[in-house]
């Protein structure tokens, strides 16, 4: 790869630059990404919904909780932004609120699915073709359950709570990613330097963990960001069906539950509720695939 | 193809059994013992005797999950709990609503992101290509029950031009179809972007394979060249893509059926989870595994047939 001067690189890449400046070539990658509008535009986006989440005690305008009778279902205003809900709280600090719980689930349910799909491929892809087919199986077998029918089940079953929104989420991710980290280490299984650490005595922990893991977590990474709009939409979803995150806590889900009831009388409720939930899911896709196309050209065919 | 049909065929049994089983595990670590939730404290020792024994539910786990089985394999998936009718009669009432809403959706999305994707691999870089690209990352990334709102809002209440609730008069197709417009709008906005990407991405390779060229050089049009020729061999993975993604789709349908009111499995699962009925819940996610199973074997038989070289992979 060194030998290839930078130009070179550039245009294998895909790129439509014409000028590389050469001492930039360390930070190529970074180099290329911020050459492309939309994952910049997608960065950007992240970025606004993240802040807004953590920081969302010194932007809100109000208490989350607070009711106001006087004032419910009030039009959007100075006061309050996205007006108020049928128990007069404020719509724009709510669904500032919701943003944390969104990107709390995402943040917890795509890292546990990333390192248990992870172990599980790596073991599958390195460990005997039994085993192997074994997992495969299962993992084929858990991602023919749709999604939401399966949670509507476990929610018959266990009753809503956030925590097993967030089980069922992790679950229905894990297949994804242990598949990618099957293929990658398949294909690393019998090249030279795998070869030279069973000769040398390398136990499996130890050549999985420090010669596969480095090789294999690249794509799964870029495949976390992508797989972040679908846990939001999970979330969302089944807030809204009022099985996932229950009221009073503020949930997307919950405020277009709430604003759905009453969309004849006021639609800013269901907009409000939605705008965040769509520029969290843009963002992330946006993101994603750009890190995709600069990082790993080759994940765009396969997925 | 004997050989693939075998061993495809297997594999989806072997899906159908691990599925059941996950199923049969999970019902049966619900915490609480099942003889006291059905009769309720008051019952004698006697009476809850006889009832675990007619329910088989005194025999050792293994005993009870092969009744399960046979049962299943029989069609008998048990008795909704209220009504007492036949939960495979109630899914089957249901199930047409199901079919025609996810057969609609994804014709539509197919009817435009096929075509699309071949205008914008065609010229790729084109503007055409650009919006398209733009236009498929969003619409795959608006969740399809936002959109399902979304367009409540815009054209029931807004406009006032479509209906939002139920699925229409039964025996008036003309009111059936005018009710089936914006869920399968809902369904299939996000497949549009799927579709065209797909079809993109195959059909550009496609065009640069050696047999195209040849094509080229043969002085053949280009409209023979594309439609005759390329789009035949890149349409293969869209049909892999439709068997795979039917679960998504389902989901979609799931939640069109609940918000625009219509009937259906989705609809029904809901109203069973809200009053605890296990039977009928029991007997939809096993429907849905089912025609799953069922739609990703099709796609795949029917990609081994029109395209041999895939019979090898298995």
């Amino acid at each position: 790869m060194s030998e290839i001067p930078f130009k070179a690189r550039l245009i294998r890449l895909g790129s439509r630059t014409k000028k590389p400046d050469r001492t930039g070539v360390p930070f190529e990658k970074l180099i290329l990404f911020s050459r492309n509008p939309m994952g910049v535009f997608g960065l950007i986006l992240v970025l606004i919904v993240v802040i807004s989440a953590v920081f969302a005690p010194i932007f809100a305008t109000h208490n989350p909780f607070a009711l106001d009778i006087a004032n419910r279902l009030a039009e959007p205003s100075f006061d309050h932004f996205f007006g108020t809900d049928q128990l007069g709280r404020d719509t724009y600090t709510r669904v500032l609120y919701g943003g944390r719980v969104a990107l709390q689930v995402a943040a917890i349910g795509v890292s546990v699915s990333l390192v248990i799909g992870l172990t599980l491929g790596m073991i599958a892809g390195y460990g005997p073709p039994w085993l192997d087919n074994i997992l495969l199986l299962v993992f084929d077998a858990v991602r023919s359950f749709p999604t939401i029918v399966l949670a509507l089940a476990a929610v018959a079953l266990l009753g809503p709570s956030l925590s097993l929104v967030m089980t069922i989420v992790i679950i229905t991710s894990i297949p994804g990613y242990a598949r990618l980290a099957r293929t990658s280490t398949l294909s690393l299984k019998n090249t030279e330097f795998i070869l030279a650490g069973q000769s040398l005595g390398a136990s499996m922990k130890r050549i999985l963990l420090i010669h596969i893991m480095p090789n294999v977590i690249g794509p799964l990474l870029i495949l976390a960001a992508m797989d972040v709009p679908v846990v939001v939409t999970i979330e969302a979803g089944l807030s809204f069906l009022g099985l996932g995150v229950q009221p009073p806590t503020a949930s997307w889900g919950t405020i277009l539950n709430e604003g759905y009831l009453i969309i004849r009388t006021t639609p800013w409720i269901v907009i409000a509720g939605g705008i965040p939930l769509i520029l969290t899911t843009l963002g992330f896709t946006f993101l994603g695939e750009s890190l995709r196309d600069v990082f790993d050209p080759r994940l765009r065919k396969g997925n | 193809m004997w050989s693939y049909l075998s061993k495809r065929i297997l594999l989806s049994v072997m899906i159908v059994f691990l599925a059941i089983l996950a199923l049969f595990i999970t019902l049966h670590s619900i915490p609480g013992d099942p003889v006291s939730i059905a009769l309720g404290p008051r019952a004698t020792p006697e009476i809850q005797a006889e009832y675990a024994a007619r329910m088989h539910l005194d025999k050792p786990l293994y005993h009870q999950f092969a009744i399960f089985i046979g049962n299943v394999a029989r069609g008998d998936l048990g008795k909704d709990l209220f009504s007492n009718r036949s939960v495979l009669l109630i899914l089957s009432e249901q199930l047409p609503f199901t079919i025609i809403l996810a057969i609609t959706a994804i014709g539509w999305s197919a009817l435009i992101g096929i075509p699309l994707g071949c205008l914008s691999a065609v010229k790729p870089n084109s503007i055409v290509d650009r919006i398209t690209g733009i236009l498929s990352v969003g619409t795959i990334a608006i969740p399809s029950f936002l959109v399902s709102i979304w367009a409540i809002l815009i054209f029931s209440v807004g406009l006032k031009w479509l209906p939002v609730i139920g699925a229409g008069e039964p025996g008036d197709i003309g009111d059936q179809i005018y009710h089936l417009i914006l869920p399968a709008f809902a369904v299939g906005l996000g497949w549009v972007g799927y579709l065209a990407r797909m079809v993109r991405a195959s059909m550009l390779e496609v065009m640069s394979e050696n047999y195209i060229r040849s094509a080229h050089a043969f002085g053949l049009k280009r409209r023979t060249i594309i439609f005759r020729y390329a789009l035949k061999v890149a349409i293969l993975p869209t049909i892999t893509l439709i068997g795979v993604g039917f679960g998504a789709l389902l989901s979609g349908t799931v939640f069109a059926e609940i918000i625009f009111s219509r009937p259906g499995i989705g609809k029904i699962i809901y109203n069973m989870v809200l009053a605890r009925n296990f039977p009928v819940i029991q007997g939809a996610v096993l429907i849905t595994i089912g025609m799953y199973v069922v739609v990703t074997l099709i796609s795949d038989l029917l990609v081994s047939l029109l395209d041999p070289r895939v019979r090898d992979t298995l």
